[in-house]
């Protein structure tokens, strides 16, 4: 952007006024977001630091759920976690890179096939839970009436249905199907504007610059236009990925997934809060799930963000 | 309003291929691929929507039926004739929905617009902070915050209220994040014009931020819809009376409820769910999925 221009040699007064100002426009936002979600988010991070059942006050014990979770919980070692970053790496990032090709490529096309299109590829993203359980458990159902199995036994690929969903097989396969399936969502309609956004004259004088081909196009012109709108879809696949696990119970139809197969740490905080009621042990998971989730967050900062803005 | 003449030039740029306005043997490739992806993110949909007009002895056949061979609405009169024996009526519910929903999204939309400016072009100390702090908030797991947020709404008086199911999603980091981010691409030229005209702030949110931002309002209007629409935190968590609660409870309610009758409910429930995020969408398309070329965001 060429245009960060002369804001920057602005008086001193001025800028005080400017922050009052600043402060009355945030403020109608800044109110509900504080009582509903700072203080909560506050709330349940000091209960991470305590024994807490909901219906007793919560006792302190410093850092024995954060322990636990890292020498104690099996479960979460040998399954939660290894799950957790499987799915992530292939959901994230796979989810991602398909938005802004899928997104590029409608952008190619004149606005009447780009918009049955993009309605098409939209509509799983619109769905909800109930939707997708209904949906899918209908395709992968474990008796010959499933969709999937008389497809394979009608070919003759198996002769025995295959129990997709109750058994730790193709659990996860068919987990990660299904959220890539519905992963193109917000982040890929802030990519077709962000595309269909870019100066045209850009191209242009690219190309007289030397630009050669397509794929430079994108890397030299489009991409760099809209690092806003990349950025967005990054911190919104990696927020999805790390938050999908309702899909997992969703699929299973219980929490905790069929031999944990497809248990991811989501799906582990709402085993501990709301099936056994440790909701300070689900603190601590959730902090630690935060903790990695911005982590991959400041990744994509370093990609697409400003300089100003290293969160 | 018409497009600008592309000019000729001897290199290989021959004009804009994006948002072309005629089919170009070039764009086969992308059919090629976009069509059979179509096709596998809309066929499973399209499967349960006729589920929901499949006569009940159908939806458990053998071979399984993809098609309904008869159309019938035994499903929908189901799901109404449940409601009315439990003493709350649907139209109850649905009218809860609705007037939570245009409510909770018209003031998400006004305070995140207004926010995401200052945010992205008011210059005060705090800034950066303050949206990292909205990034954590973004990043956080709504299951952990549960308990705390049913905390706040005992104690500042709202349970069984209508504000019990507004003020909660009111804020959306994501679409304060999402309309900052196109706000960004805003040259703060134009903005130091407006006030050089002699613009205050709001005048400037009106007349520049949300025009120039529209496929972002957009894109914000259709997900906040859906978030609304579908939630059914509120319901659970907030609400013991029958009569406050919404649709999306009820509807979830129902299909949470396995029995084999309930498979044809279950389908025509998810189906009003969906159809009307399906109509915003629609509705919405056009600004999320147009050029601003002509506004002069460039």
């Amino acid at each position: 952007m060429s245009s960060v221009s002369v804001s920057g040699k602005k008086p001193k007064p001025l800028k005080k006024r400017e922050g009052l100002k600043a402060g009355l426009l945030l403020m109608p936002y800044a109110i509900p977001f504080t009582m509903f979600i700072l203080v909560p988010v506050v709330v349940a991070i000091v209960l991470s630091f305590t024994f807490f059942d909901v219906i007793n006050r919560p006792v302190f014990t410093g850092l024995l759920n954060y322990v636990s979770i890292f020498t104690q919980d099996t479960v979460f070692l040998k399954n939660v976690l290894p799950n957790t970053f499987l799915y992530a790496l292939v959901v994230g990032p796979g989810g991602y890179v398909l938005s802004f090709l899928v997104a590029w490529m409608l952008t190619q096309l004149q606005r009447v096939p780009r918009t049955i299109l993009a309605l098409c590829i939209y509509t799983p993203s619109m769905l909800g839970s109930v939707f997708i359980g209904v949906v899918w458990r209908a395709i992968f159902s474990g008796d010959q009436a499933g969709i999937a199995n008389f497809l394979l036994m009608e070919l003759g690929l198996t002769d025995q249905p295959i129990q997709f969903l109750l058994t730790q097989d193709y659990f996860m396969l068919i987990m990660i199907i299904v959220s890539l399936w519905s992963a193109m969502g917000i982040g890929f309609l802030a990519m077709i504007s962000g595309i269909l956004n870019v100066n045209e004259e850009l191209y242009e004088a690219a190309y007289v610059d030397g630009l050669r081909n397509r794929f430079q196009e994108i890397i030299y012109i489009t991409i760099p236009s809209m690092k806003p709108q990349m950025l967005f879809g990054a911190v919104m696949a990696i927020v999805n990925a790390f938050n999908m696990g309702w899909i997992g119970v969703t699929l299973a139809g219980a929490n905790p997934t069929p031999q944990y197969a497809g248990q991811l740490i989501t799906n582990h905080i709402d085993d501990y809060g709301f099936i056994r009621y440790e909701m300070g042990y689900a603190a601590a998971l959730s902090v630690v799930l935060l903790l990695v989730v911005y982590l991959f967050n400041k990744l994509a900062y370093r990609f697409f963000g400003e300089k100003e803005e290293i969160v | 309003m018409s497009q600008p003449v592309k000019r000729r030039r001897r290199n290989a740029y021959s004009g804009s291929r994006i948002n072309p306005s005629r089919f170009s043997a070039s764009q086969i490739k992308f059919y090629l691929v976009l069509l059979p992806l179509a096709a596998f993110m809309v066929i499973p949909v399209l499967m349960i929507v006729n589920r929901a007009f499949m006569p009940l002895g159908e939806l458990h056949a053998f071979p399984p039926r993809i098609f309904a061979s008869e159309f019938t609405f035994n499903n929908f009169r189901a799901l109404f004739r449940l409601s009315s024996t439990t003493g709350v009526p649907m139209s109850r519910y649905l009218l809860n929905s609705v007037v939570i929903t245009i409510l909770t999204v018209i003031l998400n939309l006004a305070i995140s617009v207004t926010g995401a400016y200052a945010l992205s072009k008011k210059r005060f100390r705090l800034k950066e902070r303050l949206f990292s702090i909205n990034q954590l908030a973004l990043m956080f797991v709504p299951t952990a915050v549960a308990v705390p947020r049913y905390i706040v709404i005992v104690n500042s008086g709202m349970l069984n209220t209508l504000f019990a199911h507004i003020l909660p999603l009111v804020a959306m980091p994501v679409v304060l994040f999402l309309i900052k981010q196109f706000t960004d691409q805003i040259p703060d030229a134009l903005i130091e014009a407006a006030v050089i005209d002699g613009a205050g702030d709001l005048t400037i949110i009106r007349r520049v931020i949300i025009p120039l931002t529209r496929p972002a309002l957009a894109t914000a209007a259709v997900l906040s819809f859906q978030l609304v629409w579908g939630a059914v935190e509120a319901s659970n968590n907030f609400i013991t009376d029958d009569s406050l609660r919404t649709l999306a409870f009820y509807l979830n309610a129902i299909s949470t409820n396995n029995t084999v009758s309930a498979a044809g409910m279950t389908a025509a429930a998810s189906l009003i769910l969906f159809l009307p995020n399906l109509i915003i969408f629609i509705f919405m398309q056009s600004q999320v999925m147009n050029t601003m070329s002509h506004s002069g965001i460039k």
